[in-house]
């Protein structure tokens, strides 16, 4: 018996469920306090097509997904057709038995389990789209996986719907656990409860940043839906009025951007989630933010591009578009988070840095990092260290203080200046996009230009600080050591594991400032390859302008599937 | 009470001798003295354009903000602060041309926002090329043919979409415009006063003289009913020998759309005291979790 390591995947046509299956299933299995790491890979479209989602589990914490398959719940028989070189010996393949498992798709090795599972949804649920479950069913049976994790998820997620929906749901849940029964023992894979496991989360990227946001004071999203940024202005839209925030859906994303640079303005931290082209759209309005020094943070869950590239799919290619949006100069801060962790972390920090740095603070995400759900534990998410810290914003005491008139963009050492917030009689100031003098009135006097100018930009002249240090993993010495940033972080740690003492890795979760102690723990490598999910080296060729240091090699993906540690250990073969 | 020294400006204003902005910025100072607003309790947010210039010229809170985008800066500022009398001032090149789009959404939304269209049916700042409200066939540097679009037609469209107070003026009758502006300053929800302003520079057809001969007060037409919205549409598109300014449509006193948002029911946004979330808060999103 292989007991609590496998990979379970669920798949079928668009419109069948798989997510709410899929993710039902992942918090079952958390809650038995096993490890789980959780990836839907859907199509761009409502109906039909190809879509899946892969639980792969353990009794250790893990941060990426492997190919191999072990259960396959095949809702159709495409998912077989799909999925079944990923099968391996003594796995199983759950389907329908209304549809024909032709012998073709028949591997050897590869245990079939027909099922009448429309046929028993429509019999105990009345409804076909149950068969979902019931195949969840089926997966509880073969795996003799107690039932009482996956039924008190069941009870959750249907309560609001009445108890004859519950119901219905765990009759389809012991008609498919008892459908497995002659199949059980031919079947080696096992997955058991922990005994008093601790209570642990299973979380998604998408989650985890509007957590930390929210936690971090953010009281105002606008967006425009667009996958895979849009899932976090959803997530406030549906924490908004418990919370007090006001999560707005509007007319696109340029007015999304420029409705939180008002909110902003007048005080609200403000946000606005999106995808690249989305970004695209919010570029003019970020050097608004830049010259008009508001705090905005801008989260940009990247997808494959240009234009509408694939919607639903990941990559990280959008770096240096972000670094450089937007005619003009001002400083900008753009971070990388590659986990829940760190995305929570960025979450609420960044709307303190967009406060005292008076600027525009850029989040990197992608599909694979924003829709991943991880098992972590409720102490990973750190709300004791949550500050909310509103630099130099002036308070109604300072501004009765004031004994000369209020200038807004006054030039100091730091090149932050105290910030009024409208609607105090002792500060009536106007803020312009056009080059202004220190009380916002419009200036083209070149004197004025470059002391303005200089003024943002000092700014982040001290700022390096703010930069997390590269995160450094593995052993201190290694043959290799693989550079990466932002979500490739599971996929290049659990690389490292596996070549066990070979390589180890410098992640790279901030971007600008560039990590000031990146260069010497780059230049102390004894080789470097690069890992990164794009087609230009982005992070690459940011590194040689910053350090003139040049990689040694690089793996370089951009197929808009995430990574794999079995996939970067064989490129490693090929570059290293 | 406040006075209009209390928003007399440092900066002089850039407009042309003659340029109906002046007449514009002095109408809209003088109803916010009429109607008793402080400087410090309104914010004039404005595009890009001559017209888009005003806050510098007065003394109030402004946003100078990018060519088309006042509108959604504007209701960011309401939504974040309602207590804030929000007055977007722009052209007809600004709102009715690259923010077309933010317009007709602004209006179906009913947020507590004045706005004030400097429409002068030209671009002036880039030197007079035709605008969206220009009138078909005219000749300007880029349409040197002639224009072949009708213009667009802003006070129907607001009604269309759902505007309760919409009203047109003339800075050639600046009493009246101060009293619609007034009146848009005291309507609880979106109220628009597009304005024709004549732009002496660049648009000297639809300057002073063709405006004076044609102009007629709605409220000195007996047969005209103002709550009578499909009249309304209708006389919003009546152009040529004879030009209607005053209150085309005064609908239900709807209150501002923000007062909806379930979070704004303890007050503004920014004046609800910003913490870090309790335990018990965490312990809700915790739970959704696991």
């Amino acid at each position: 018996m292989i007991e609590n390591n496998l990979t379970i995947r669920i798949g079928g046509e668009a419109g069948m469920g798989l997510e709410s299956s899929g993710a039902g299933f992942g918090k079952a299995l958390v809650r038995a306090g096993l490890q789980v790491f959780g990836l839907p890979d859907f199509y761009s479209r409502i109906r039909g097509g190809h879509n899946f989602f892969t639980l792969r589990v353990s009794e250790k914490p893990l941060y990426a997904i492997e190919n191999p398959v072990h259960l396959l719940l095949a809702l159709d028989m495409e998912t077989v057709r799909r999925h079944i070189d990923d099968m391996v010996e003594g796995s199983a393949v759950v389907y329908d038995s209304k549809d024909e498992a032709p012998d073709a798709l028949r591997k050897p090795g590869v245990i079939f389990v027909p099922v009448p599972l429309t046929e028993l949804a429509r019999e105990i649920g009345g409804l076909d789209v149950m068969r979902n479950t019931v195949a969840l069913g089926v997966a509880t049976g073969l795996l003799g996986f107690d039932p009482r994790y996956v039924e008190s998820v069941i009870r959750d997620n249907f309560a609001k719907k009445g108890d004859a929906v519950v119901e219905s749901n765990l009759g389809c849940i012991h008609a498919g656990a008892e459908a497995a029964a002659p199949y059980q023992e031919q079947f080696v894979y096992r997955l058991a409860a922990i005994p008093d496991a601790p209570r642990r989360l299973f979380i998604n990227g998408t989650q985890a940043f509007g957590m930390g946001a929210l936690a971090g004071g953010c009281r105002f999203v606008a967006g425009y839906p667009m996958t895979p940024g849009s899932p976090v202005l959803i997530w406030f839209a549906q924490h908004a009025a418990k919370y007090g925030a006001v999560a707005k859906h509007v007319e696109d994303e340029i007015s999304a951007i420029n409705m939180a640079i008002g909110a902003a303005h007048a005080g609200a931290r403000a946000m606005v989630p999106t995808s690249g082209g989305g970004y695209a759209l919010m570029v003019e309005a970020t050097g608004f933010a830049g010259i008009t020094e508001t705090p905005v943070v801008i989260y940009n869950a990247q997808r494959p591009g240009p234009a509408t590239g694939m919607p639903t799919r990941t990559e990280q290619a959008d770096m240096l578009f972000m670094l450089h949006a937007s005619q003009g100069e001002f400083p900008r801060f753009l971070f990388a988070p590659g986990s829940v962790e760190e995305l929570f972390h960025t979450g609420w920090n960044a709307f303190n840095l967009a406060e005292r740095y008076q600027t525009v603070v850029m989040v990197l995400s992608d599909q694979f990092l924003a829709d991943g759900f991880r098992t972590i534990a409720p102490e990973a998410l750190d709300f004791d260290a949550v500050e909310i810290d509103r630099g130099a914003l002036l308070t109604d005491e300072a501004l009765e203080a004031l004994e000369t008139p209020y200038r807004r963009f006054q030039v100091t050492e730091s090149g932050i200046s105290p910030r009024a917030l409208p609607g105090h009689p002792n500060a009536v100031w106007v803020a312009t996009t056009n080059e202004h003098d220190e009380r916002g009135a419009i200036s083209e006097d070149p004197q004025n230009r470059t002391i303005q100018v200089d003024k943002r930009a000092r700014k982040l002249h001290g700022a390096e600080h703010e930069a997390p240090a590269l995160t450094r993993y593995g052993p201190d010495e290694a043959s290799v050591t693989l550079v990466c940033w932002g979500s490739s972080y599971g996929p290049v740690r659990e690389a490292v594991d596996r070549l066990d003492g070979a390589a180890n890795m410098l992640h790279f979760n901030a971007l600008e400032p560039f990590p000031p102690g990146a260069e010497d723990a780059l230049r102390q490598a004894q080789k470097t390859v690069i890992v990164e999910m794009n087609a230009t080296g982005q992070l690459e060729q940011l590194i040689r302008v910053r350090t003139g240091l040049v990689m040694d090699g690089a793996i370089r993906k951009y197929d808009g599937r995430p990574f794999r540690a079995a996939y970067i250990i064989e490129k490693l073969e090929e570059v290293a | 009470m406040a006075t209009r020294a209390d928003y007399k400006g440092q900066e002089r204003p850039t407009w042309c001798p003659g340029c109906g902005d002046y007449g514009i910025l002095n109408a809209l100072t003088r109803a916010l003295v009429e109607q008793n607003i402080a400087p410090h309790e309104a914010i004039v947010v404005t595009g890009i354009g001559c017209g888009s210039k005003l806050p510098h010229y007065m003394r109030i809170n402004g946003l100078h903000t990018l060519h088309g985008r006042p509108v959604p800066v504007a209701q960011g500022i309401k939504l974040a602060n309602h207590d804030l009398r929000v007055i977007v001032v722009h052209g007809d090149g600004d709102g009715y041309g690259e923010g077309l789009g933010h317009f007709a959404h602004e209006v179906r939304r009913n947020p507590n926002i004045t706005e004030l269209v400097q429409n002068n049916k030209i671009y002036g700042l880039t030197k007079g090329q035709y605008s969206p409200t220009s009138e078909r066939g005219k000749r300007r540097s880029t349409t040197p043919q002639g224009s072949l679009e009708h213009p667009v037609q802003p006070l129907a469209l607001a009604i269309t979409h759902g505007a309760n107070f919409v009203a047109r003026g003339y800075p050639g009758q600046l009493n009246h415009l101060i009293d619609l502006i007034g009146q848009a300053l005291q309507w609880p929800g979106y109220a628009l006063v597009d304005i024709l302003q004549p732009c002496v520079s660049f648009n000297r057809e639809r300057a002073y003289d063709y405006y004076n001969e044609r102009i007629y007060l709605l409220e000195e037409d007996e047969t005209y009913d103002p709550t009578d919205r499909n009249l309304a549409w209708q006389r919003a598109q009546e152009w040529g020998d004879r030009i209607p300014i005053g209150v085309f449509y005064r609908g239900e006193r709807v209150a501002g759309y923000e007062l909806l948002e379930p979070a704004l029911q303890k007050g503004p946004l920014v004046k609800q005291p910003l913490s870090r979330l309790n335990e018990a808060q965490i312990a809700g999103l915790f739970d959704e979790l696991s």
